[in-house]
């Protein structure tokens, strides 16, 4: 064994300290432009590894990701940890509530150029806004609506969830919007304002010898399908193409007469964003024409909110066929809830879920 | 020594230079404390204490809404009396874990200590413990694995039985009990061990040549002298399953709503902290109402 002399000692410390150095050196060198952290669901577009890799190619901006498992954990990690994230993906609803508190700031769109083909219906979206100033660059849109193993008739009304035909089939998507939106649907209320919610607590409680399963995330859902624990249940769009395409699962995605539940997530830049310039240049990424038509022919997307990515996609493509122009005009989005109602909401879907565990 | 020390300082007066040794215990007793002390205080104490605090307001305080103290969040279990519900169960889930861990781990720590010595008692001990070092979400998801239909259960059985049905049984109580019994045996059959390792081999040898029938060493030898392990294991076991969410939450499907999860909800999907904070506080207050009632028994069991 080498003896621990003086020399040895200075030869390693000197050894430790150049290898220090070059590791905190070389990074810099390469990403010049610094790097950006990204909150957003896993698997969720913005960690596509193919499209990070090209982006800091393009950019020199380093991409890291954070994860959460549900909006109101994002909110929570936007208000515990300032200066942690530069970009974060959120809904409509939760923008609103996000610019309210003052945790996003204003989006200077002249340095998102591709913004310019964005849907101006979506970039002028209420939620999206607030004194004039856009606070999200708009992403994607989409809608959770039904799902249903293929072959299954296809139903034409979330009556379906509770039909007999399905005792102990189906799956809802544990979150409280969600449940209490399909709730106002099948009583036949307004999504975002339902009057009469212990009306949309009986439609949800009627559904309770067909729920086998309440799931919280794709891969949750994917599973449990895959190992048919399920047959019908609440998905979003972009999951059931994503499902189909890359798990190869016999699913098909229906939106039934009283509509999607339809949604739009936001690109916004927290107020305390170490790199908004960085986080900006990749906002801008995420709805060029060139990331989303490989991101939805390849992986499986919801629909872009940039016209032109849209019309960029091949016809007979997976997405453009389950993001069928038309339902739009009888999709409702779910758009900011004041507290009161919220907290209403979370109670309601609360109550539902101790009654299914009965 | 202390004593020698005291008198030849005494002696050579309080200006000798060894009167600086002649400190009272307790110093050095809290001087050799304070550091736990300081950082239980520092890592437990004041944010449980920052909890309670937001258990009485009327919105999480990280917001813009103005903040309003109330005692609206205790209420929780009258306005919503669904809760009641899911506490019960929780106390009812606590309870059948605790009683089969207790059954399962009293009888693995017997037949570690009576039947096993040296190595392979040693093997066998580390054979307990080794599931506990690897990450708990995933023991729980492999017995989903297990657990659910055309599972690694059934298919065992349909290999001896065919035509048999499921007996796949992923997403109800029994699922989130076995799971938690799997998390927590460990507890109990280190704190029997402990407590059945002390006992001296000649009291049963006694208790046999005088003609005591197994089940009456089992009795009224070994289980009331290892009431203290039992119970310290179960006290170690009820608390956290009462609270637990994960096990629930993945093992339980739709039956799975605990207070662990209502809570674990109130954090994490409705951001409202105050409503999560004052659940937990007053189940604390319920299980320490249950030592509370118990505790007769309870230290009858730790004395013997």
């Amino acid at each position: 064994m080498t003896e621990l002399t003086r020399r040895n000692t200075m030869k390693l410390m000197s050894a430790a300290l150049a290898a220090g150095v070059s590791f905190s050196i070389l990074p810099r060198k390469a990403f010049s432009a610094g790097s950006i952290t990204v909150l957003n669901w896993q698997g969720y577009g913005t960690d596509e590894a193919w499209s990070i890799k090209a982006f800091t190619e393009k950019t020199g901006i380093a991409v890291v990701h954070d994860y959460y498992s549900s909006e109101s954990e994002m909110l929570t990690k936007l208000r515990t940890n300032p200066g942690a994230y530069d970009l974060v993906v959120l809904n409509a609803a939760r923008c609103a509530q996000a610019a309210s508190e003052d945790l996003l700031q204003p989006i200077d769109f002249s340095k998102v150029p591709n913004a310019a083909t964005v849907d101006e219906a979506l970039r002028s979206n209420p939620n999206f806004s607030k004194d004039g100033k856009g606070f999200a660059v708009p992403w994607v849109w989409g809608m959770t609506s039904l799902a249903i193993r293929e072959g299954m008739p296809v139903p034409d009304s979330y009556a379906v969830l509770a039909d007999p035909a399905y005792k102990g089939r189906v799956a809802m998507d544990d979150d409280p919007i969600i449940n209490i939106g399909v709730g106002a649907l099948m009583s036949g209320q307004d999504i975002n304002d339902p009057k009469d919610l212990a009306a949309v607590k009986t439609a949800l409680k009627s559904i309770k010898p067909n729920v086998k399963l309440l799931w919280s995330t794709e891969d949750q859902w994917n599973k449990s399908f895959a190992a048919k624990e399920f047959d019908l249940s609440l998905f979003w769009s972009g999951g059931s193409v994503r499902s189909k395409r890359n798990s190869k699962l016999p699913v098909q995605f229906v939106v039934p007469k009283e509509g999607g539940i339809g949604w739009v997530d936001g690109l916004g830049i927290p107020a305390s964003a170490p790199n908004a310039e960085g986080a900006l240049a990749f906002a801008n990424w995420m709805i060029d024409p060139v990331f989303y038509v490989e991101w939805a022919t390849k992986v499986g997307a919801p629909a872009s909110s940039n016209s032109a990515a849209l019309a960029a996609l091949p016809a007979d493509d997976l997405s453009r066929q389950v993001h069928k122009p038309e339902y739009l005009k009888t999709m409702g989005i779910m758009s900011a809830l004041p507290d009161d109602r919220r907290e209403a909401f979370n109670n309601a879907w609360q109550e539902v879920k101790a009654f299914y565990a009965e | 020594m202390q004593n020698d020390q005291l008198t030849s300082a005494s002696e050579r007066g309080p200006s000798g230079p060894r009167s600086r040794w002649t400190l009272p215990s307790w110093i050095s007793t809290t001087a050799l404390l304070l550091p736990t002390y300081g950082w239980l205080t520092l890592a437990v104490f004041l944010p449980l204490l920052t909890m309670f605090v937001f258990s009485f307001m009327s919105a999480t305080p990280m917001g813009k809404a103005p903040i309003v103290f109330t005692l609206k969040q205790y209420r929780a279990f009258i306005d919503q009396p669904y809760l009641v519900g899911i506490g019960i169960t929780s106390l009812l889930i606590g309870f059948w874990t605790t009683l089969f861990c207790a059954v399962l781990g009293f009888l693995a720590a017997v037949a570690l200590v009576r039947s096993t010595f040296g190595k392979t008692r040693e093997m066998l001990l580390i054979l307990v413990l080794l599931p506990f070092w690897t990450n708990g979400l995933v023991r729980v998801f492999s017995w989903t694995m297990v657990l659910r239909e055309n599972g690694f259960l059934d298919n065992l059985l349909h290999m001896i039985a065919p035509d048999a049905g499921s007996i796949g049984f992923l997403y109800t109580r029994y699922a989130i009990v076995v799971g938690l019994v799997h998390g927590y045996l460990p507890y109990m059959i280190l704190t029997c061990y402990i407590a059945l390792v002390a006992i001296d081999d000649a009291i049963i040898e006694a208790a046999s040549s005088l003609g005591a029938r197994w089940w009456t060493i089992l009795f009224k030898i070994l289980v009331p002298l290892a009431a203290p392990g039992l119970i310290s294991g179960s006290v170690l076991i009820f608390i956290p399953v009462i609270g637990s969410f994960m096990e629930p939450r993945i093992l339980g499907g739709r039956v799975g709503v605990t207070m662990g999860t209502v809570i674990e909800d109130q954090f994490t999907q409705a951001f409202n902290w105050p409503l999560g904070a004052s659940l937990s506080f007053t189940l604390l207050a319920v299980v320490l109402a249950i030592f509370a009632t118990f505790s007769g028994v309870l230290r009858r069991g730790t004395a013997a």
